[in-house]
């Protein structure tokens, strides 16, 4: 077990290498110059080598990529061209935000999703589960940025239940006490988090009715029935272990999704996460924030689908005693 | 003249098929008796209504698809259990009739060890503490023949081998010592000398446990080794009833018949394996008049109008039309 | 909107319950067809398909005005719906309608093409993989690992923000370039198992080379996932053009995308929310009757499956 666990971490490691790796290479083969787009250049080329020479843009690329990964084993993630500061520091201040949201976003999905789902699977076929199924259809079909208008616009603009944007109140957070100013983060986060969590709950649903109807069909449910266990019994001890097994692969593909959801959704409500800290330094072509965001993304795709792996080698006995018939 | 533990009068389950081609019929019409501590065997051929009647039995039919048409009768210990609410009837399942399906593997479930799974029925109806639970089901581990039952009570059924978890269901299904035992297929997915074991358990248990067993099988040799009285199914019928001896000594029905004469036998001098020919036909569309009258090498036109009831007398029933009109019965060719 | 366009949109309506019907007829022979429409959604999921791809066919029939046309900029700037402009007019007073409907010939396009595209690397890659296992496989998985690491949006913000704007054919070159990474560990699975049955032995035997031996033998056998990927992948296109022309890097206006066209709209949001909600809508029908279909395109080819 610890030396499939051993081969496993190290080909993560090796994963996110290579995507660093590619990552670094594409920016620097790209037509154009850092801070600049693909056609422009500044007027004074003595200039341009200066900033170059400041940047460390200078040198064959082997050199760079060398130089590039010492700091990096060293924590140093650079210092961004075009906020002024280290990478780490925009890092640090940006990450715990998109967490707050992927974080609140994940406990909207699994519990609402698995809850649907679970539900769906035991009246199939009847008319709660029918309208549930195009509900659930529905807003797994929906560009989630779009839901994230039409959210706003009806909770926002309309009703005024939530507010349009941004993390929390400037003015209020400073001066009033820290349980007012954790409701207010809390009402800020209810629409984003809102967003993402429907959608995915949306597509979790849809998954573990399937995972759900699957396990009800087999054999061993029907054991436990002649058994005498009662339906409930059934359901949750024999069905519902069953099921949860497929429901952890869903965990290993949710970061992915968290991820691109983030960048749209952090757009559109102006939250100050890690989102939308890469996309406008890719807009802005600013390398080592580019960099970074690359390497934390993969990082955190490589582990959660690690993390499912794992937890399903837990869960699964066919997978954690090995057969000794 | 004891009184049968389970009568069964009948029974008749269909199939609503959504391919539009309409019903399948797959136990029309089927009664039997189950005496304690007898065998009786159930033989057929794939197709003819015997897993559909065992799970019958028990209610085990998934409703939406299958029905158990009104009308159809299981008396168990004088109580119908057809029309009993839920929970009487949960009581009975696993504690007073249990049952066994023919394949061990999908049948365990693979995230439970089979000391939990054993313990089960014991935690349900005896309602034993988890404790005692597991010391129970360690004992019938050791009463099933299972070598290292302490140890082995904690592993999980994809470690063991397929012989082992028949013999795994057997103990689950044993547990509160039921009254009568519902085996569907036991060894059929089990190798020969395996096979020859699990039937000499069963043998032995039931003699110990002083239960009654129903046999599904569809290999006449298990039901010649095993069974005190054969019921042979057809097309979702009973088209003979009898002793196992008067079965293979004195056949009445030309199935059966054709089933005995399909074995083939190294005593006898044979130059060919002889089939029943045709084909068992669909369950959504049963022959008219006798069922079996496409393939019996005696048919005449009343054979092909009217279905025939069972007939004889004693223990031993067929259902054909010869009993009344041996005559009728053509010579070798 | 004039009443030739009129008559067109309902003979498109028409047209597209016709083709369901069609349809239905033609296949109630198959076993597969029957299982499709025993789903209720499925039918209704080939209708808007079918209507949609009419309108999009149909465009200048089915509409009365030019989709960058600025009828009156001052007058007619975001107006709500009305009998002349039924969607509803745009910031630059660009009737709705007409560039929705031409907006579809895009979108639908860069889905079709984008998953055409990813479908045939994923399809090759997974039967290579599959078929000759080993360290080719060992590798090609790798690879697919490392696709699947980053979020495809990432990529392919990298991608344009670096090489500036794409022209349309490689957008979708690139989209389906970073999308084809899930059909490849499909098909590998299928093709590994259908590699082992006696067929595809029996084929070798009488020395049928690599290529013919999956192309006639293991693919046809595995193609039912690929069917169903095929269906529900051009969904996941279409969302992701969305995505990009929102964030401004997709389909460049003035030309007519869902995507961009809800970009346009957002920040006329609460004055004119019919500009970001239809286009939204138009994107969410689509992909719900995609999902539709391939959910019943996955019970109808593989009844072992329990489908959605």
């Amino acid at each position: 077990m610890t030396a499939w666990l051993v081969r496993r971490v190290a080909a993560s490691v090796a994963i996110v290498f290579v995507v660093v790796t590619l990552t670094f290479i594409l920016m620097d083969l790209a037509p154009g110059k850092p801070m600049l787009g693909p056609t422009e250049r500044l007027a004074d080329p003595e200039a341009e080598a200066e900033l170059r020479r400041q940047f460390g843009l200078d040198g064959p690329l082997g050199v760079r990529y060398v130089s590039y990964l010492r700091q990096l084993a060293r924590g140093n993630l650079g210092a961004s061209f075009g906020l002024r500061r280290p990478v780490a520091d925009a890092l640090a201040e940006a990450i715990p935000n998109t967490l707050l949201l992927a974080g609140a976003a994940l406990l909207i999905d699994f519990l609402i999703g698995l809850g649907l789902g679970v539900y769906q699977a035991l009246r199939v076929h009847r008319l709660p589960d029918v309208a549930l199924g195009n509900v659930t259809l529905f807003l797994y079909s929906v560009p989630t940025f779009w839901l994230g208008l039409i959210l706003l616009l009806v909770f926002g603009a309309w009703l005024r239940w939530f507010p349009v944007g941004g993390m929390s109140d400037p003015v209020l957070c400073p001066t009033v006490s820290s349980f007012y100013c954790t409701m207010d983060r809390l009402w800020h986060l209810a629409l984003p988090a809102l967003t993402l969590g429907i959608v995915g709950a949306a597509g979790t649903a849809r998954f573990q009715r399937a995972a759900m109807l699957e396990v009800a069909g087999q054999d061993y449910v029907r054991t436990a029935r002649a058994k005498g266990a009662s339906e409930r019994r059934v359901v949750l001890r024999h069905q519902l272990r069953n099921a949860l097994l497929s429901f952890i692969t869903l965990f290993g593909l949710a970061f992915p999704f968290l991820l691109t959801g983030a960048v749209l959704i952090e757009t559109i409500f102006a939250w100050p996460g890690m989102g939308r800290l890469a996309t406008d330094a890719i807009l802005r072509r600013d390398f080592p924030v580019v960099n970074a965001a690359v390497l934390l993304a993969s990082t955190l795709v490589v582990t959660g689908s690690l993390l499912a792996d794992v937890l399903l080698a837990v869960a699964d006995p066919r997978l954690r005693v090995r057969d000794l018939a | 003249m004891t009184e049968p533990l389970l009568r069964v009068r009948d029974l008749k389950t269909y199939f609503v098929t959504d391919r539009g081609s309409g019903t399948a019929q797959a136990v029309d019409g089927v009664s039997f008796d189950l005496y304690p501590g007898e065998t009786l065997g159930i033989v057929g051929e794939s197709g003819c209504g015997k897993t559909v009647t065992s799970l019958s039995i028990l209610r085990l039919i998934p409703e939406p698809p299958g029905h158990i048409l009104p009308g159809s009768l299981v008396e168990f210990e004088g109580r119908n259990l057809l029309t009993l609410a839920a929970p009487e009837l949960r009581a009975i399942r696993g504690n007073q009739i249990a049952m066994i399906f023919q394949e061990p593997m999908t049948s365990l479930n693979p995230v439970f060890t089979i000391g939990d799974q054993i313990a089960e029925a014991a935690i349900i109806h005896q309602r034993l503490s988890r404790k005692a639970a597991r010391a129970r089901a360690i004992e019938m581990l050791r009463l099933v023949g299972l070598p290292d039952p302490a140890e082995r009570v904690d592993h999980y059924p994809h470690q063991l081998s397929g012989g082992m978890r028949q013999r795994v269901m057997i103990a689950m299904a044993l547990v509160c010592h039921p009254k009568v035992l519902i085996a569907d297929e036991p060894t059929t997915a089990l190798d020969v000398t395996i096979q020859a074991q699990i039937l000499e358990l069963l043998d032995r248990l039931q003699a110990e446990l002083g239960m009654a067993v129903l046999l599904i099988t569809h290999d006449l040799g298990v039901v010649a080794g095993q069974a005190d009285r054969v019921v042979v199914m057809y097309a979702g019928q009973v088209v003979e009833t009898a002793t196992t001896t008067e079965l293979f000594d004195r056949p009445l029905h030309p199935y059966t018949e054709g089933l005995i004469a399909a074995v083939p036998r190294i005593d006898a001098p044979k130059s060919r394996l002889q089939a029943i020919p045709g084909q068992v036909p669909a369950a959504t569309a049963w022959p008219s008049g006798c069922r079996f009258h496409p393939r019996c090498p005696h048919a005449w036109a009343k054979c092909t109008i009217e279905e025939p009831p069972l007939l004889g007398e004693g223990g031993h029933t067929a259902r054909c039309w010869l009993v009344q009109e041996p005559a009728r019965r053509r010579r070798e060719p | 909107m004039t009443l030739q366009a009129w008559f067109a949109l309902l003979a498109a309506l028409a047209l597209a319950a016709w083709a369901v019907g069609a349809l239905r007829r033609r296949t109630a022979r198959h076993e597969a067809g029957r299982r499709f429409f025993r789903h209720p959604t499925a039918a209704w999921g080939i209708g808007i398909l079918a209507f949609f791809a009419i309108v999009a066919v149909a465009a200048p029939l089915v509409t009365s005005f030019d989709p960058r046309q600025q009828l009156d900029i001052v007058r007619l700037k975001n107006q709500p719906p009305s009998w002349s402009y039924i969607l509803g007019t745009d910031l630059y007073s660009r009737d709705l309608w007409t560039r929705v409907a031409y907006g579809a010939r895009i979108s639908l396009m860069v889905g079709a093409l984008g998953m055409l595209v990813a479908v045939t690397l994923g399809t090759l890659v997974g039967a290579v993989a599959g078929y000759y296992r080993r360290w080719v496989d060992a590798v090609l998985m790798r690879g697919v690992d490392v696709g699947l690491a980053l979020p495809r949006i990432f990529v392919l913000l990298i991608a344009i923000a670096l090489f500036g704007r794409l022209p349309l054919a490689l957008l979708v070159l690139v989209i389906g370039f970073t999308s084809w990474f899930g059909t490849s560990r499909l098909v590998r699975a299928e093709v590994l198992s259908v590699r082992e049955r006696d067929f595809v032995a029996a084929a070798r035997a009488v020395g049928a080379g690599a290529a013919r031996v999956i192309f006639r033998h293991v693919l046809p056998n595995a193609a039912a996932p690929i069917i169903v990927s095929a269906a529900l992948g051009i969904g996941n296109v279409l969302l992701l053009e969305a995505a990009l022309s929102f964030l401004g890097i997709g389909v460049p206006p003035p030309a007519p995308s869902w995507g961009n066209m809800i970009a346009d709209g957002a920040p006329y949001l609460a004055t004119a929310p019919w500009t970001t909600l239809f286009p939204g809508l138009a994107i969410a029908l689509v992909v719900m009757a995609l999902n539709a279909v391939g959910d019943a395109l996955r019970d109808a080819l593989d009844p072992r499956q329990e489908a959605m």
